[in-house]
């Protein structure tokens, strides 16, 4: 697959001397959706400023489309549309006007028929007369993406599209770039909720302290990493671990009370079976039992916590 | 030249003074109104002509290049410090449009504001005195030139200023003190020696004495000085705009 978006070597120093980017490499390839994970403050906003063009790279070069974002801005900025993390908008526009002004800004002659699908797509279409200020948290975030597009990118930034979102608008939102994919755009989002990315995306980079520490496919980084736990309720607490259960990899937990078995990750598969045997071999009693697969999250702490 | 762009900006603004036509328009016709009615009948009634004109005549130029400065500085000012202040302006700087379209479209828009309410009290002017235009496309010209160049002043104060507080501080701290002082009451033969020459530091003074002159043909300095001053100012304006697009000061960091 082709890369949309090549950012290479990329730093950023501001001028008061913090160092937000420190040699970003990333290619985002065409028609996925790339989740940037990381913490606030990790430098997600000023790679999406960089590429977009609302700063300055220090150092290094980002192609959108094979062109130059600093010295082929005309070219590249058709091609992106960023939907920013703060609600900004013009209280006093109607949705119509501010999201024709946008097609109109990056060079689109007016395009009455798409602006009206754009709405429609978005369920903003019976408020396209209405003032921004007249519209909830969430609508507004729809009138950002609607701006985002009214000029039909190619590349879709999304900068914490779900932040104090609630839960139903961000199932809403989610549907919204689950379509806007089947088009054919390539949507990068920002996030640190982790449910986001593990739910959305294709790929997963995770960035800490200016650092892109990885990029891979949402399904091989949980395979890699995701682990299983297997727990135990036990009837009565134990005072010790029996030898024949340490031997397997079992551990107690410090109240005595249960029974965990972490499995998963290539190491220590099939062993369920002889876990249980031993357990009921060793006559201990427990009235519970569940699994549960370490989530995107678990996985998100230990990478960012290891380097810390 | 990313026209579609331009197109888009300028009618944004000239949509958002539509949209406050009472503080755009309104308010300033009347109180040129009242400078007309106070200065002009009342007690110009009582001060004998200037420069063989009425008080009231001697007047108008100097009120209308006051609105048309204030207006033209306060209009690009906020043209460009309220997306800033919202936070919209991410739209534009992420757009493809060079700082040259972006300067185009909101001084444009700017400028043609002022241009509409000057002509505005133009007329309005004609109700309260007796108006004669010696030179009508000079004096267009004068228009021109001034809205364009002090529109392009109140796009750098907008893009400088961090606070409401900074964004006014030009238009209503500087612009009054210096186009009272610079002749639009007055002409600069009345005042003292010393007075009158230190008021030719005033910059404002060179644009209502060629201003007045394409009216009545009287000046306090020659008319072909004053349209130099202009193209220093309007210098003075693109060389500061060049260093803004080259540094892009206070917009990208």
């Amino acid at each position: 697959m082709s890369s949309i978006v090549s950012v290479h070597s990329l730093t950023k120093t501001y001028a008061n001397g913090f160092q937000a980017l420190k040699g970003v490499d990333l290619e985002i390839r065409q028609g996925e959706i790339l989740a940037l994970l990381g913490p606030n403050g990790a430098g997600k906003t000023t790679l999406i400023s960089i590429i977009c063009g609302l700063s300055m790279p220090s150092s290094g070069q980002v192609l959108v489309g094979g062109h130059d974002v600093v010295s082929q801005f005309r070219k590249t900025r058709r091609l992106i549309g960023l939907v920013p993390q703060e609600l900004t908008t013009d209280q006093f526009e109607t949705v119509w006007n501010t999201v024709s002004f946008s097609r109109g800004l990056h060079g689109e002659k007016s395009n009455p028929a798409l602006i009206e699908r754009i709405l429609k797509d978005l369920s903003l279409w019976e408020k396209r007369d209405n003032k921004l200020r007249e519209l909830s948290g969430g609508m507004k975030r729809r009138v950002l993406i609607a701006k985002a597009l009214a000029h039909e990118p190619r590349v879709l930034f999304l900068d914490e599209p779900t932040a104090g979102v609630d839960v139903e608008l961000r199932r809403g939102m989610w549907t919204a770039i689950d379509r806007l994919r089947e088009t054919g755009v390539t949507v990068i989002l920002t996030t640190h909720y982790i449910e986001e990315a593990e739910e959305m995306a294709d790929r997963i980079g995770v960035i800490r302290a200016g650092e892109l520490l990885l990029v891979e496919e949402k399904k091989a980084l949980m395979d890699k990493l995701g682990r299983k736990q297997l727990r135990l309720e036990l009837k009565a607490p134990l005072a010790v671990l029996p030898q024949s259960l340490g031997a397997l990899g079992v551990s107690l937990t410090p109240d005595g009370r249960q029974l965990v078995h972490e499995y998963g990750n290539g190491a220590g598969d099939g062993r369920i079976g002889q876990v249980l045997a031993t357990v009921e071999a060793e006559g201990i009693a427990f009235t519970d039992l569940s699994t549960r697969q370490s989530s995107l999250e678990d996985i998100f702490v230990s990478l960012v916590g290891a380097r810390a | 030249m990313n026209w579609e762009a331009i197109k888009a900006i300028y009618l944004f603004e000239m949509m958002r003074m539509k949209r406050t036509l009472l503080q755009s328009v309104i308010s300033p016709v009347i109180t040129t109104s009242l400078y007309f009615i106070v200065f002009g009948t009342a007690i110009g009634s009582r001060i004998n002509e200037v420069g063989g004109v009425s008080y009231g005549a001697f007047i108008t130029p100097g009120l209308i290049m006051l609105t048309l400065l204030s207006q033209c500085i306060s209009n690009g000012a906020i043209g460009i410090y309220f997306p800033k202040f919202t936070g919209t302006v991410y739209e534009i700087l992420s757009a493809p449009v060079s700082m040259v379209e972006i300067v185009i479209g909101y001084v444009g828009a700017a400028a043609s504001k002022g241009l509409i309410i000057g002509l505005i009290i133009l007329a309005t002017a004609a109700f309260f005195v007796d108006l004669r235009i010696e030179h009508p496309f000079l004096m267009l010209l004068f228009m021109v030139l001034t809205a364009i160049t002090f529109s392009m002043f109140g796009f750098i104060i907008g893009i400088w200023a961090d606070n409401f507080e900074q964004l006014n501080l030009v238009p209503m701290l500087v612009v009054p003190p210096l186009t009272f002082l610079g002749g639009s009451f007055y002409s600069i033969d009345m005042l003292p020696p010393f007075w009158a020459a230190v008021s030719h530091l005033n910059p404002v003074l060179y644009l209502v004495s060629g201003f007045r002159w394409s009216f009545y043909e009287i000046s306090d300095v020659n008319p072909l000085i004053s349209l130099g001053m202009i193209a220093v100012f309007l210098t003075i304006g693109f060389c500061l705009l060049q260093w803004i697009f080259r540094t892009g000061y206070r917009l990208r960091k």
